[in-house]
Order: C-alpha cells, then structure tokens, then sequence
C-alpha cells in the first residue's frame, strides 16, 4: 500500500518522534457512518513544526483528539491504525497506561484557555498537578517549577500570577499559563489546537512567537492545528492539508505556498485575501471562489471528495478516489491531475 | 471507553451504526430509537397514556358507575365482580379509580397549563421590559417562592373554597414563579441574540419581537418545566383533597378515597387504602420518568 | 476627517458611549466603560470604510450606536443628511430603511423557528413594503440575488450551512433596499473556502447598488481587501485613518505598525522585520492617561504619558493621533 511505504520512509528518517500510520477515527451517529478521519499518516520530528491545516468538518482536530485518545465516544471511535510514540502503540495502551502519556509525554492546548482551566484552582496548583503526578514531585518543588514554567513563557511576575485564579488573568495570559503547563513535563509532543484563534492580532503574535522560540529552546515536536494560512507560513516546516477526513496533500511550507500540488490547496490559497500590500506586490482584483461548500462526511461522493468543486475535475475524478502518491520529492498529494497541474502552472 | 478495541471488521462498523440508530426512517423507526435510548422514559410515556385512555373512556373502562351505592357490598373484598373491591357504601373502588383519573388529570392538566400561561406572561413581560418592573417581579417571586408550595396551595384552597375550579387555580399560583424564573432567563439571554437585533434594526415594534422572536424560543423549555411539574400538581391535588379541601364530592378524588378509608378501614379492608394510594404513585412516578426523558431529549445540556 | 464623495451616506462625529458600570443592591453607578470615546469619520456613497482594532476596541459599539442598537452618550449621527441622533423610535423608523446589518454570527443572527423566506421578508412586511404574493416575488428576487434558490424559501436555518445562512442574513439586510449596510465581522466566522464567496457577494452588491459599507473586522487581510478607506481604533478612539493603500504602505501610528507586522502573512517567502509589541490592551473601564497605547508603544516619551493626542491631519488626507508624527 502506498501510504504504508510513506510513513515507512518516514519512520527510517532520524528523529522520528510520533509516527501515524493509516489512523481511521470514525463516527456513528443516526445519519449514519462518518469517517472523520480515514486514513492518515505522518510522521513528526523532534523540533519540527507540522501544520495540519483544513476547513471545519476536515478532521484535523479529531486527528488531534485521536493522538491522545480522547475522541468523545460514543459517538466516536478509533477503529483502526497505530500511533507510535517511541515504539510505543498508544492507540494499544489500556487507560491508565494512556493516563500516564497525556500531558507527560504529549500535551495538548487548545483554542480557548478559559474552558481548559479549572476556574477554582490557582494557575501555579495547576502546572505544578502535571508535575506532581507524573514525575512524583512534592507539593513545594512542584510550585517552585510551576514559578519556573511561568518565567519561561514570559509572564510578567511569575511567583504572584503563581497564586492567581484564570479569571485574573487575560485571555493572552491564561494562553501563556496554558502552554506553561502543556510544557511542564517537557512533552515529546505539543499538540496546538487553534493556539490563536480566540486571540487578538497583537497577542497571536505574542504567543507564536513564544511558541516558536520555546521549541528551539527545547526541541518539541509540535503539531498545529489551524485553518490560518499565514499562521501555517510564518511557523511550520511542513504542512499537511486535509479535507473531508482525508489527507490531500503534503509539503513543505515553502513549496507548498509556492507551488501547490492539489487543486484544493491552489483555490484555498487564491481565495484568501493575502495582504498584496504589505507584501508589496499590486492589489489582486477579486478573490478566486471555491464554488459549493464542503460536502457532508455522511454523503461524499464516489470519486474524490474534492471533484464537484474542482474546476480541473475530469471523468476520472469523479469515478475513483485518486491515490496518495509522492509526486515530488518530499511532495505528496492525492490528485489525479497534479503531473498536469505542476506542469502548467508553471510552464 | 470499555472497549477499546481497533482494527474494525465490516460487522463491527455495522453494529456500531445500527447502536447510534443509523438509517433509522420514518415515524415507526423514530419511535423505537427513542425507546432504546429512552426505556425508562417509554415506561413513563406507557404509564402515563394508560392513565390518560383510562380517564377519557372512563364510561367504557370502568365496569360500574362510581356513584352508586349497594349496602349489600359494603367492604366486599376484591373479587370478579368488584376487581378492585368496594368501598363502605358498597361503590365499585376500580371504577371509581378510573374517574378518579378524571380528576387527577384534570387538576393536573389544568393547573400546570394555567400555571405556565401565566408564568410565561410574567417571565416574558419581566425579563423583556426589564427595569423597575423586573425589580419588582422578582422580589414577588423571591417571596412566593420562600413559602412551601403545598401549604400556599392550602391556603388558597381554603380560602377560595372547595370546587374543582378552585383547586386548578389553588394548585396554579404556586407554580407561576417557577415558570416565570425559566421564562425570564431564558429572554434575558434571547434578548441579546443578534436575530432580535437584526428586527429592532428593522425598526420593529418591542411587544411584536417579544411574541415573534422571544417567545416562540421559549417553547422548548416551557414543554421540559411543565412535563417536570405534572407530577407534583397531580401529587398536590391528592393531598389537598387528602385534607378535604380539594374537589368536593360526589366526584372520586384519590386523595379523598384515601383519607375516607385510610383511618377507619386500614385494617379491615387494605384494599380501599393501597390502591388509591398505588394510582397516585404510579401516576406521579410515570409522569417524573416521561418529564426527565422530555427533558433530555429537548435539553441536552441538562443531561447529568 | 478625510473627504469623502461629495454627499457622505454617513457622518458620524464625537461618537461616545460610555457604559455605566453598576454595583450593589441599589445598582449605583460606580464607573463607566469607555467602549466609544469621541469618534468622528463619514462614508461616502460606494464607499467602504473599514474599521478594525483589537476585542474591546469599540468598533462593534460604534456599528451599534450607529443604529441605534445603544443610545450614543454624546455625538451626533447624520444619515443620508438627516441627524437620527435625538430622535424618538417612531421617528427613527423610516429612517430604519437606510441602514441595515449583517452579523458575524451566521446561527444566532437567524431566528432558528422561522423559514428563510420569513426571516427575509420580515422587514418587508415591518415597512408594509409589500404583501402576499409581491411579498414573495420580491423574497424570491432577493434569494436569487445572493445565491439562494426560490426552493430554499421554506427551509428553516438549520437546514442550512453556515455560508447560506449568512446569505440569508445578507438577503434579509438587502429587503429594504438600504444606502448603507453595517457589517459586524461579516465573514469571520465563516470558513476560509466560503468567506472569498460571501466577500465576493458583497462587493459585487455594492457595485450593483452603489451600497456604502460600514465595515467592522479584526482580519486585517479581509478589511485590506473589500475597504476604500480604513479606520483603525484602540481602546474607544480612532488612533489612524487614511486611504487603504496609505494605511497599508505607510502606517505612521505605532499602534497600526504594531498591527501590521503581527498579521500573519500567508507567504513564507516574505520575511519581515517585526514589531511584536508586549503586554495586553488595558481595560476600558479604566484607560492609560494620556495616549492610550503609550503602555506598548516602543516609542513613548513622557508627553505620550500625560497628554491625549488629537487627531491631526498630517499629510492631506492622512489623519494621526500621534505626538511623534
């Protein structure tokens, strides 16, 4: 199968830290089976920036809730594939064993930080529980760790923001306590879920940066999660595009911005305003649509997902899902008509 | 998660599918769904129809009239003439029990609806017009609400005097500050929604937002709060009817039927005691399981 | 103020509203927060102003207060030449006609109980524009218009995805036929395939109608794109407003620097030299002294701290609220 072979090569690749393999969470619901993920592989590397990136329903916060197995089931549920974590199959471990990964050797933040604090427990408890249960500190050594943690990402007079509540902070700042804590435990693997969506411009990019400069200090793996295109550009190596459950394509950043190889990935970035003048170049004139929307899990089409708003779609397309293939070096993609598109494009 | 097995086969999908209610069509699908997923709820909807057919047929279901006296079966014991047995005066105690139905229903029906029309005015008026006006209603309602509801229903029912009217109302009052409490939040939160912004930005007139955009919204949690309260309205009627201040005869009330025998005949003739006493229990218990299924089929986030 | 076309659609100047904030059992005022303070711009017919800034900046308040959604606290609203700022609701009302919104939210801007073709004939039927069966001709017309299908009319929202639905909205503030819409963050909750399609709509619309918009966003990259001119608000005040191109090439408040170079721009190919400002927006309740970013402004000197810059036209055209400009 092709998509073994990908991640295999991948796996050979030095630093491997998490690798996936033909992950498949699906949902059962009354409108029948929804293949919220079907399918997907990759692989991250120590202090590799790995961007999933995707519209609503895509599946790449359930990848990301599959990871640390935390899929609401019912009506959710893993039903195939293996995530390895240094040789381990976490998708095998029984609960309690899964207990001891989360949060000690991968963490997750998410978008909103008020909702992933408990509101009655001091910021400093908070950070310092991840220490005190997975790596058996005391209660003082925790809190002196937690202090640590807060001075790490840059929160002003860490020993009194120890002891506040998350409805003291702003939402910038229980971002910060959030990543602080997500941290603690020195993850192999931070998983960012719309790190900064729920932020405001100024903050976004505050808390990127801090990202970015967190992880060369301490070379985690990071998985982002977002639909931001220039969230993607100005923080990730590599990029995976999803769309309806699957894996269209994967790149690095900068071939990907530059040369696209799914007609997906091309009709998104052309339909993004991208800031010509900043950028300097001339305005552009109106915006390239995608036409339709993005169809529903429980009714996709026989062919590619993609196909009814493809406007390169042939015959083809539409009768058989097109295989994940490396197109190019490094470059994957599901698309019949890549070869043709690459060429033309560039011409 | 108990399970947590991967790696799924076809049949597995397919069990999987078939547990959530998959492919489910049509009425009579939509109805079994909610059984599974509801037993308890269906025992209360069971319940609660039986009593329902019974009090409407009243005339074909009950074997004699509930009314007439026979001195020769005073006290007769359950049998196949008298099912359920007799009552002192020789009345049939199930046939009574069935227009005993009536009563319960009615008082029960009767005052939670008149309950909530008023409850939904008041919560409506309060929570839409805000101001001093809320101020005030919600004191009211503080006050109303630190008296227990069956000694305010006691006091009303004494004194509006007995008759079935009368009851519906006493049972009534004591629920408007509940309904109105929901009601009230409820706009509160529905005020601020942008729907009803977008109609006050199309100049539209505030008592028209209030019955167009406002109230119908309210619908959902208005079925949930009366299906919780049938129950105790029906429990209420019982009772006061107990003290004797509840529908006068010569209608059968249970709560009557219970307090005429319950002293006297406890001994000799159980039967005049337990099943009056089972109709008002049965009737409640099947009526609080259909509430909470209402309630968690309409109200998901209320689901404990 | 920059010119606008020769008769502004919407002239809005020392725009306030303040909050009272209460406490206590008898609800006593003990502050206000400062949401608009003192804000002055007009629009154009055909135009767009777009009006951008931080959560808490204001300029949703503004939109709201332009409609007269809050009562301004101070200030004055002319709308197509008449001051709407006194008058009484039923005063207000044909003047209602002119001005319309479009929300973000494309769930909650729908009453979920009534079918889409209610919804958009609503306001028609408020103005007794139409009824019976021109009412629906007139609906259907307007679904055609933003994409939707005469069939669609009896749906209700739910049935509906988030992009539909927020033409719906755009159909229901179209109805009365209005000289300027007020868009509240438009396509930001829209997804990123489906907003170029609703801003496409919207421009076209304007084109068509010579609809002047009133623009509301956090997303720099969108406002760049559907504005003429751009306002950029921090903590209740304009602190910049000037032409698109101007804005964009050529910030010269600290704050619109600030902003811009920490929009994420979707080309890794573009490396910009960074001006990532620390610390959060203080609150409104209780806003810096003098200028109100000197808090983060990299540049602040001592006057910055006791002295409220006004703003000034620097170059024509070019209006700052800053000392160092």
């Amino acid at each position: 199968m092709v998509v073994q072979s990908a991640s295999a090569s991948a796996a050979l690749d030095d630093g491997v830290v998490l690798d996936v393999r033909g992950l498949k969470t699906y949902f059962y619901t009354r409108q029948g089976l929804l293949k919220a993920v079907d399918d997907v592989s990759f692989a991250v590397r120590k202090g590799e920036t790995l961007a999933i990136v995707g519209e609503s329903g895509c599946g790449k916060s359930i990848t990301a809730l599959s990871l640390i197995r935390l899929v609401p089931t019912p009506p959710g549920r893993i039903v195939g594939g293996a995530v390895s974590l240094a040789g381990t199959d976490l998708l095998r471990l029984d609960e309690k064993a899964m207990r001891g990964v989360r949060g000690n050797d991968i963490s997750m933040i998410f978008q909103e930080p008020m909702t992933s604090l408990n509101p009655v427990m001091t910021i400093g408890r908070q950070i310092g529980e991840a220490l005190i249960l997975h790596q058996g500190l005391t209660r003082a050594a925790a809190l002196a760790r937690a202090v640590e943690m807060l001075q790490l990402v840059r929160i002003p007079e860490p020993e009194q923001r120890a002891r506040d509540y998350p409805h003291q902070l702003s939402g910038g700042m229980r971002q910060r306590a959030m990543i602080a804590m997500a941290l603690a435990c020195n993850p192999k693997v931070l998983i960012a879920d719309e790190p900064t969506t729920a932020l405001d411009v100024t903050i976004q990019a505050q808390i990127l940066d801090l990202i970015v400069d967190l992880q060369r200090q301490l070379g985690t793996a990071v998985i982002l999660i977002t639909h931001d295109l220039g969230v993607v550009a100005e923080t990730a190596q590599r990029v995976i595009v999803m769309y309806a459950g699957r894996k269209v394509e994967e790149a690095p950043a900068s071939e990907l911005f530059a040369r696209p190889l799914h007609p997906y990935t091309s009709g998104l970035m052309a339909s993004i305003p991208r800031l010509d003048l900043i950028r300097g170049h001339v305005e552009a004139g109106r915006l390239q649509e995608i036409p339709g929307m993005v169809p529903a899990l429980t009714d996709l089409p026989t062919g590619c997902a993609f196909a009814p708003r493809c406007q390169f779609a042939v015959d083809r397309c539409h009768a058989d899902y097109p295989p994940y293939e490396e197109k190019r070096p490094g470059r994957w993609a599901a698309c019949w008509r890549s070869d043709e598109l690459y060429g033309a494009a560039h011409a | 998660m108990t399970d947590s097995r991967i790696d799924f086969t076809a049949a597995d999908h397919a069990a999987e599918l078939a547990r959530a209610g998959a492919h489910v069509t049509g009425w009579r699908g939509a109805t079994l769904l909610l059984i599974r997923r509801y037993p308890l709820g269906a025992i209360g909807a069971v319940i609660f129809t039986l009593f329902v057919f019974a009090a409407v047929f009243a005339d074909v279901v009950a074997p004699m009239d509930p009314l007439s006296t026979n001195s020769r079966a005073s006290l007769a014991a359950p049998s196949a003439t008298y099912l359920l047995g007799a009552d002192f005066m020789g009345r049939d105690v199930f046939s009574r029990l069935v227009y005993g139905a009536r009563i319960s229903l009615a008082v029960g029906l009767g005052a939670t609806a008149l309950g909530c029309l008023f409850g939904i005015l008041v919560g409506l008026l309060s929570g839409y017009l805000g101001g001093w006006i809320d101020l005030v209603v919600q004191r009211v309602i503080d006050i109303m609400q630190s008296l227990p509801l069956l000694v305010m229903a006691l006091v009303m029912a004494a004194s509006l005097g007995p008759s079935l009217r009368n009851t519906i109302i006493a049972i009534a009052i004591p629920l408007v500050p509940n309904v109105a409490r929901v009601i009230r939040s409820n706009t509160l939160s529905l005020r601020e929604m942008p729907f009803v912004e977008a109609a006050r930005a199309v100049g539209m007139g505030e008592l028209r937002i209030a019955l167009r955009h406002v109230l119908p919204n309210t619908l959902a949690p208005i079925i949930v709060l009366a299906t919780a309260q049938l129950g105790s309205t029906i429990l209420t009627e019982a009772s006061l009817s107990f003290l004797g201040l509840g529908v006068p005869e010569p209608h059968p009330s249970w709560g009557r039927m219970l307090s005429e025998s319950a002293a006297e005949y406890v001994r000799t003739a159980p039967w005049l005691v337990i099943f009056p006493g089972v109709a008002i229990s049965l009737i409640v218990f099947g009526t609080n399981l259909l509430g909470d299924a209402v309630r968690d089929i309409l109200d998901p986030r209320q689901r404990s | 103020m920059p010119e606008a076309a020769a008769k502004p659609v919407l002239e809005v100047s020392g725009l306030k509203k303040h909050f009272p904030v209460r406490k206590g059992l008898l609800r006593r005022t003990v502050g206000h927060v400062f949401a608009v303070d003192g804000v002055s711009f007009s629009i154009g017919e055909g135009e767009t102003l777009g009006l951008v800034g931080e959560s808490g900046c204001g300029k949703t308040t503004v939109g709201r207060a332009v409609l007269r959604l809050v009562e301004p606290t101070d200030g004055s609203i002319r709308l197509d030449g008449a001051d709407i700022t006194g008058l009484r609701k039923a005063e207000l009302r044909p003047h209602r006609r002119k001005m319309q919104i479009i929300f973000q939210d494309p769930f909650s801007s729908l009453n979920p109980r009534m079918s889409a073709g209610d919804i958009v004939a609503e306001p028609l039927g408020v103005h007794r524009v139409a009824r019976g069966k021109a009412l629906r001709d007139e609906v259907a017309a307007l679904f055609e218009r933003v994409g939707l299908r005469r069939a669609q009319m009896d749906a209700y929202p739910h049935q509906f995805s988030g992009g539909q639905r927020q033409r719906i909205g755009i159909a229901r503030a179209l109805a009365l036929n209005p000289k300027l819409i007020i868009g509240d963050e438009p396509v930001s909750a829209l997804d990123v395939s489906i907003q170029a399609q609703v801003i496409n709509l919207l421009m076209d619309l304007q084109r068509e109608r010579r609809l002047s918009y009133l623009f509301i966003s956090h997303n720099l990259a969108v406002v760049e794109h559907i504005s003429h001119r751009i306002a950029v608000m921090y903590l209740g005040r304009i602190v910049e407003h000037t032409d698109k191109k101007t804005l964009f090439t050529n910030p010269l408040h600290p704050y619109t620097e600030a902003l811009l170079s920490a929009v994420p721009v979707p080309d890794p190919a573009i490396k910009r030299k960074k001006l990532v400002v620390q610390g959060d927006v203080p609150s409104p309740v209780r806003p810096p002294p003098g200028c109100h970013f000197h808090t983060r402004c990299p540049y602040a000197v001592d006057r910055c701290r006791i002295d409220s810059p006004a703003l000034r036209e620097v170059v024509p055209g070019h209006h700052v609220a800053c000392h160092l400009r």
